[in-house]
């Protein structure tokens, strides 16, 4: 091992021209965005709401969109530019894998499931026969505890959200790689089956050694599942650290705005009582309102 | 106000497929009533069967849906069965659909649709006249009027949103039903928008049912909640006391798979 950082992000940014046939306003999606991935496996979440650059960010380091500024290197090597060190395709999808946000659409609904896992390990050359490949993808799917037996010959419609999920992480997995960007990818899933996706990450980093970059607007999964957070707004980190700091004791103000307004059980939002006290009078039917403001004036 | 009567709906006339298993269900005056559960649950479907939209091909195969509506002020009531609740849209029943750019028409500006959703005896008399009233109404709730004059992709997602729930207010119905109304939007403006629509109710003390998959949304707005499963109601009461002591399984795990700020973490279960 070389002992380099999984992940390098050096000062990277993308500029859009908003208008305009020539030139236009420029408009920064990412905006000198810096963070590193240790040697050891982490999750690093990248958490904002939408327009503030994360998935443009994610696409970045998923080479499916080029920086306008800065360097990313991936173990130490450049993943853009021309010089000789330059990572090339194929390497870079063994390294670097994608999970996506909707598995409805990922896999096409007329294409057996399985064949994606099958040419996923092929087109990588991670096996040389059918044969092989079938191996290698009822080895990804034992990890997230499905086998090849159970989706042979299955169409996505057979499947459930929570399920294709899985099948998506078990794709991922194949070219054994160091990284896996992973773009909202439980926020189609249900509630009742999100925590057992969002455990298997934790199990696969731990398990497999593999990195994780978990892109989210969701700060409470983020807060359960990362080692690190880095809050995103207007294209630029706010903010980033150990997510029990950050989370606990946010500094910026975007960060104490994003938290007071995810609606968690069992701490009702201020503001509905002042709705409440100004109509109180008006409440005949919520005998809980009504007493308190009777309360509060006798 | 709404009584839903052991009712199966479901869609297909050859082959029926039930999406709503003999629900019972009172929709009262004056309270914000929430259906939570998630994809498939049913809850869309029992929605849709309310509000009387029968064009998918929804058919309620056995029970009834009645509503009494009592007109504010006039004291005037108005019986009808689901069936018949099309001619009460936009007059005693509003809907407030999920997805903003899907409803509003990209070619139109904001007021003409607006204008031309309302009932004829809003749309009767000055026109310049109704746009104030409308404007003035807009602004109650913090929206300029130069929303009017916007084509909707002019306008954010949440604006959009917001633009439609006081459109759904303005003709100031007795039952506003809304289906996953915030799902698409950011926590902040999903926030504003839920507050904008607690705050119309108060105002209007008409009844408000909002469907969504996000417990937390219920935790915070709804006054009773109703928990469906598999087409089924399986826990209903004040919400309140549903989140204190769940009785269901399902709502149980429901419950306790959100993971919380405060709550643990899977690195440090290590």
């Amino acid at each position: 091992m070389s002992g380099a950082p999984i992940l390098e992000v050096e000062r990277i940014g993308r500029i859009y021209r908003r208008g305009g046939i020539f030139g236009g306003k420029p408009f920064y999606a990412v905006d000198d965005v810096s963070f590193t991935l240790p040697e050891t496996p982490k999750v690093f979440s990248i958490v904002g709401e939408s327009g503030s650059g994360k998935t443009t960010l994610a696409r970045m380091v998923l080479r499916l969109v080029e920086p306008t500024d800065g360097t990313i290197r991936l173990m130490g090597r450049p993943l853009t530019g021309t010089s000789k060190e330059r990572i090339d395709n194929l390497e870079f999808r063994r390294l670097v894998q994608p999970i996506f946000q909707n598995p409805f659409e990922a896999f096409s609904a007329y294409l057996p499931i399985g064949t994606y896992l099958i040419r996923t390990a092929l087109n990588l050359k991670i096996a040389r026969s059918e044969a092989e490949a079938v191996e290698a993808a009822d080895a990804a799917l034992r990890s997230v505890g499905l086998s090849y037996e159970r989706i042979r010959g299955k169409y996505i419609r057979q499947f459930s959200g929570g399920e294709l999920q899985r099948i998506s992480v078990a794709r991922a997995l194949i070219p054994n790689p160091k990284l896996i960007v992973a773009d909202e990818p439980v926020s189609m899933v249900d509630a009742s089956l999100r925590m057992s996706i969002v455990n298997l990450f934790r199990q696969i980093v731990e398990e497999k050694g593999v990195s994780f970059i978990y892109i989210t607007h969701d700060l409470s999964t983020a807060y359960y599942l990362s080692d690190h957070v880095a809050i995103m707004n207007a294209g630029r980190v706010v903010e980033q650290g150990a997510p029990g700091d950050i989370l606990a004791y946010p500094s910026e103000a975007y960060t104490r705005e994003l938290m007071a307004a995810i609606p968690t059980i069992g701490a009702r939002w201020t503001e509905l009582d002042e709705i409440d006290r100004h109509y109180a009078h008006e409440r005949t039917r919520d005998g809980k309102s009504a007493d308190k403001h009777h309360q509060e004036h006798s | 106000m709404i009584k839903v009567d052991n009712v199966t709906v479901g869609y297909g006339t050859t082959a029926f497929v039930k999406a709503v298993d003999r629900v019972n269900l009172t929709i009262n005056d004056n309270e914000i009533l929430g259906i939570a559960g998630e994809s498939g649950s049913g809850k869309s479907t029992l929605m849709r069967a309310i509000y009387g939209d029968f064009s998918t091909g929804l058919r309620i195969a056995s029970g009834t849906i009645t509503g009494r509506f009592a007109r504010n002020g006039t004291g005037a009531v108005t019986e009808a069965e689901s069936h018949d609740f099309g001619q009460l849209w936009w007059d005693q029943i509003s809907y407030i659909p999920q997805g903003s750019m899907s409803v509003l028409n990209p070619l139109m500006k904001v007021e003409k649709q607006v204008v031309d959703g309302l009932p004829k005896r809003e749309r009767q008399g000055n026109r310049a006249e109704l746009r104030r009233r409308i404007a003035t109404f807009l602004e109650g709730f913090g929206l300029e009027e130069s929303v009017l004059d916007a084509f909707p992709h002019q306008l954010s997602g949440g604006m959009r949103q917001r633009v439609l729930v006081a459109i759904a207010a303005f003709v100031n119905p007795r039952l506003i039903l809304a289906d996953e109304p915030t799902t698409a939007l950011d926590v902040v403006v999903q926030k504003k928008i839920l507050l904008m629509m607690v705050e119309i109710q108060r105002r209007q003390r008409n009844s408000l049912v909002l469907v969504s998959h996000d417990l937390g949304v219920h935790y915070q707005i709804t006054d009773r909640l109703v928990v469906m499963y598999q087409g089924k109601i399986v826990e209903a009461g004040p919400t309140a006391g549903i989140f204190a002591n769940p009785q269901h399984e399902y709502t149980q795990t429901l419950i306790a798979s959100l993971p919380r700020i405060d709550g643990t973490r899977a690195e440090a279960r290590r």
